[in-house]
């Protein structure tokens, strides 16, 4: 053999077993992997990406499926549950694991872990590491983005008005109706005090929850804030989630006249042409405004985390003033709850594939996961990767090098470090029938309030009775007994 | 015409072979039934099947397992909540107490129907008729008080108002318009061929892609039209925060989209007019209307009636425009049933997206054929008298 021919041989062999300690050139070929998630660039994009990198260095076939948003979850459930497995990997929610865990259909991935080196779970921040991957205690997911809802306003805007950014609710809305119609993007046309999604059957039901959660959950995440997790008693019809519905109205008096029918795609689209002065979003927005279309707000788009100074007292059902005792996690007297919102992004293997597209399912998976392609990722926000790894929020250096000035960068990584070492941080659900709960019956009955179809009694009233359906047709010890694994034992 | 009795085999004879027929007779007598076979099969295959089957998803519970679908009967069950459980808001409407003006529609609406089956029984109709009177009248009845509880007494309408909005509504817009763009093309004027497949186009295109454009049209913030709505006024009306506006955008969406279909069928059915018919009307004085009226119309009168039936059939399955334009919002407002079965079906709630969806077929199968048997008929037969 051709000495050169040897040379590009040895150190493919070395890059190819460098990918993992399982995964070596050639090893996956002839094997095809179909991957499902979300319509590109965001997300699939990314997965499609990475994807021709380890086509090259493995010899395996990534065929990524893109189905809308709505659909991810009914399609990956049926077709492994009608034995179609026509899926080998779901791209998806990590919450929304755990319903196909519980009907035996998710492969556990402790012992690709164990023989993973490159991996580094360790790296992944504790509340991605342990609530969102696993499932009943084994690693069933694989974090490839860390999600949770944070408020962004804009520094320029609001050192331009001597506003301080806000810390509660209450000076959201004072904030959003101070600067509402103020030209922001420079161009003459009237801004918007706040912009979030709240088309129905969107994300507007995440939007409500990282509201109520500030209001409602106090003792930290087991608590919960949807359910009683003990009795699995919808804890939606009191006056701290009214408190919520009612606040969420009133910022749409300072949003677009449209809002109503906006989703996330068109309030970055908004934001980003400079026209919001404040807004509820995940992590992209950081990276988001360093991209070309978004020159106008470039190094202006700063984070916080927002909370409430009124929580709920469980026992009477009314709202009281923070205190030590009623909110003992509360900071300055502000009661804060990060919601995780989705959870992330998160890969996860069909039980049924073959064994050997399952290990190169979860090679792509670790691939994807690990700190080089992950640092890199996370921060262009066009992936709509987020952090979630504690290399990604130890030093301002990645946030730098990727555009943001230093001040930027500093606000950026803290918020999400407090965010993500808050004890109180608040989960999504992570229970079978999640998508149920609060996809569908809290989504369409928030929009039918925002629309003023009924009031906001009506809503909670309906939330409550059609949560406890859900319960009742899953079972009630069952889900009691998934709310245990996913959030840990009832406070 | 074959003599069967001399070219009949001896020896075994095919079951229902008649004494003395051959096979090839035999074959010849039911090649009807053999030719239309594999269609009748495949219909049955793929269309009425799978019909049966849903069935059993809209009396079951479905669960999701790693060994396939579990099913738990629940009976009627899906469908009792869609009229009185939590779904009742969402199917039919809300109700609290019924206006005044409700009473009196439900009023004269119920004397209406009780004066069209007394002449019924008067007229001497059959038992099968009558029983058909009885189904489409307790359809109108249920409609009307339906009406009467939400709009007219100042409550939301569920899905169900919703997509007879849409049939309505929307293909009496459409006929109107359509048949007055054939009557239009139909004339000697210049450039009408360029005008009949200008107004054929909007056909041709996907309901996504008509959805799609018309949500960026009408988007008053961002989209390529905003500084048009600015200028006439309209850059801070949010249309699809509306109930009302959202409904007409849909219909508007859903009319520049149909039209074409009322318009070249009917133009078709114009140009088959006699010309000496309307000649002879014209030199008799008649004007244009009384020609259009007393000739015209009764001619396309047959064409009409079936484009409005084929029409109206398409309507009750109204999903693109509303999911991409509104999502359904807001609230519930532009919801079609389709795509209230579709949300249900998305949220893996099998047995009561089904349950819709048959409730869907029933209100169909019924608005249809009454309109079928109580309109087009009676028209068609009027028009040959």
């Amino acid at each position: 053999m051709d000495i050169r021919k040897l040379a590009v041989a040895a150190a493919s062999a070395v890059a190819l077993c460098g990918l993992s300690d399982v995964a070596c050139a050639g090893q996956y070929d002839g094997v095809t992997i179909n991957i499902l998630t979300r319509p590109g660039p965001v997300i699939a994009g990314a997965v499609s990406q990475r994807g021709k990198e380890f086509e090259k260095l493995t010899g395996a076939k990534i065929i990524v499926n893109e189905v809308p948003y709505a659909e991810i979850f009914p399609k990956v459930q049926q077709d492994w549950s009608t034995g179609t497995n026509s899926i080998d990997v779901a791209v998806f929610a990590a919450g929304w694991g755990v319903e196909l865990a519980a009907a035996g259909l998710l492969e556990n991935l402790d012992p690709y872990i164990a023989k993973d080196g490159k991996i580094d779970v360790q790296d992944i921040a504790p509340y991605f590491r342990e609530f969102a991957q696993k499932i009943g205690g084994h690693t069933m997911v694989i974090q490839v983005d860390g999600d949770f809802q944070m408020v962004y306003y804009r520094k320029d805007v609001l050192e331009k008005n001597n506003l301080q950014p806000p810390k509660t609710w209450d000076d959201y809305l004072a904030i959003a109706k101070a600067i509402n119609g103020q030209d922001m993007s420079g161009d003459g046309k009237p801004g918007y005090g706040s912009c979030i999604f709240k088309k129905r059957n969107a994300q507007s039901y995440f939007a409500i929850q990282t509201i109520a959660s500030t209001i409602v959950q106090t003792q930290g995440t087991a608590q919960g804030f949807q359910f009683d997790n003990a009795t699995m008693k919808p804890l939606i019809n009191n006056a701290g989630w009214k408190k919520a519905f009612e606040l969420y109205k009133e910022t749409s008096k300072y949003g677009p006249p449209e809002e109503l029918n906006m989703d996330i795609g068109d309030t970055r689209a908004l934001f980003k042409s400079g026209r919001c002065g404040l807004l509820i979003e995940w992590g992209d927005p950081g990276p988001l405004q360093l991209e070309d279309d978004a020159k106008g707000i470039k190094n202006k788009l700063y984070a916080t985390n927002v909370g409430s100074k009124e929580v709920l007292d469980r026992k009477t059902g009314k709202l009281v003033p923070v205190s030590k005792e009623t909110a003992p996690y509360a900071i300055d007297g502000i009661n804060y709850a990060p919601f995780s919102a989705f959870g992330g992004w998160g890969g996860a293997v069909n039980a049924k594939s073959d064994p050997k597209v399952k290990q190169a399912a979860y090679d792509f998976l670790s691939y994807i996961s690990q700190k080089e392609q992950s640092n890199v990722d996370v921060t262009m926000g066009w992936t709509g990767f987020n952090p979630y790894r504690l290399s990604q929020l130890k030093s301002t250096d990645l946030w730098v090098k990727s555009g943001m000035d230093e001040g930027l960068a500093k606000n950026y990584m803290g918020a999400i470090n407090d965010a993500l070492n808050n004890p109180n941080m608040a989960s999504d659900l992570k229970i079978p029938g999640a998508q149920q709960y609060t996809g569908v019956v809290l989504d369409t009955e928030l929009a039918r309030y925002m629309a003023g179809e009924i009031t906001v009694d009506e809503a909670l009233k309906n939330i409550e009775a059609g949560w406890d359906k859900i319960t009742k047709d899953f079972g009630s010890d069952e889900q009691i007994k998934q709310m245990a694994l996913a959030v840990g034992p009832a406070k | 015409m074959s003599d069967g009795t001399a070219t009949s085999q001896p020896g075994i004879s095919p079951a229902g072979l008649s004494q003395g027929e051959s096979w090839g007779e035999w074959l010849d007598r039911h090649s009807r039934t053999f030719f239309i076979a594999p269609a009748v099969t495949l219909v049955l295959l793929f269309a009425i099947l799978p019909t049966f089957y849903t069935v059993v998803f809209a009396i079951s519970h479905v669960r999701f397992s790693a060994t396939g679908l579990k099913f738990r009967m629940v009976w009627l069950e899906n469908f009792a909540a869609q009229f009185t459980g939590n779904q009742q808001v969402h199917f039919l409407g809300r109700f609290t107490s019924m206006s005044i003006a409700g009473w009196l529609f439900t009023a004269v609406i119920a004397g209406a129907l009780l004066w069209w089956l007394y002449r019924a029984v008067a007229g001497g109709a059959s038992w099968v008729g009558l029983a058909g009177r009885l189904i489409s009248a307790a359809m109108a009845m249920f409609i009307a008080l339906l009406f009467a509880a939400t709009l007219l007494s100042g409550n939301q309408w569920g899905t169900l108002l919703n997509t007879l909005f849409y049939v309505v509504v929307g293909c009496s817009i459409q006929f109107v318009i359509g048949l007055m763009l054939a009557f239009l093309c139909s004339q000697p004027i210049i450039g009408k061929n360029f005008f009949r497949v200008l107004f054929f186009i909007p056909l041709m295109i996907t309901p996504l892609g008509v959805g799609y454009a018309f949500k960026m049209i009408l988007d008053v913030t961002k989209g390529p039209f905003q500084p048009f709505w600015q200028f006439v006024g309209l850059g801070n009306w949010a249309w699809s925060t509306d109930a009302w506006a959202a409904r007409w955008f849909v219909i508007l969406g859903d009319s520049w989209q149909w039209i074409p279909f009322i318009f070249i069928v009917l133009l078709a059915a114009l140009e088959n007019v006699p010309k000496d018919h309307v000649e002879a009307a014209q030199v008799d004085g008649a004007s244009s209307f009384q020609i259009f009226r007393e000739i015209t119309w009764p001619q396309i009168l047959p064409v009409a009636a079936t484009v409005m039936l084929i029409r109206m059939i398409e309507a009750f399955k109204i999903v693109d425009l509303p999911n991409i334009m509104t999502s359904g919002g807001p609230g519930i407002a532009t919801e079609s049933m389709t795509l209230h079965s579709l949300f249900l079906w998305r949220a893996n709630n099998m047995g009561d997206s089904a349950a819709v969806a048959y409730l869907l077929l029933i209100l169909t199968v019924v608005v249809c054929s009454s309109f079928f048997n109580y309109v087009v008929v009676k028209r068609l037969r009027k028009a040959r008298a």
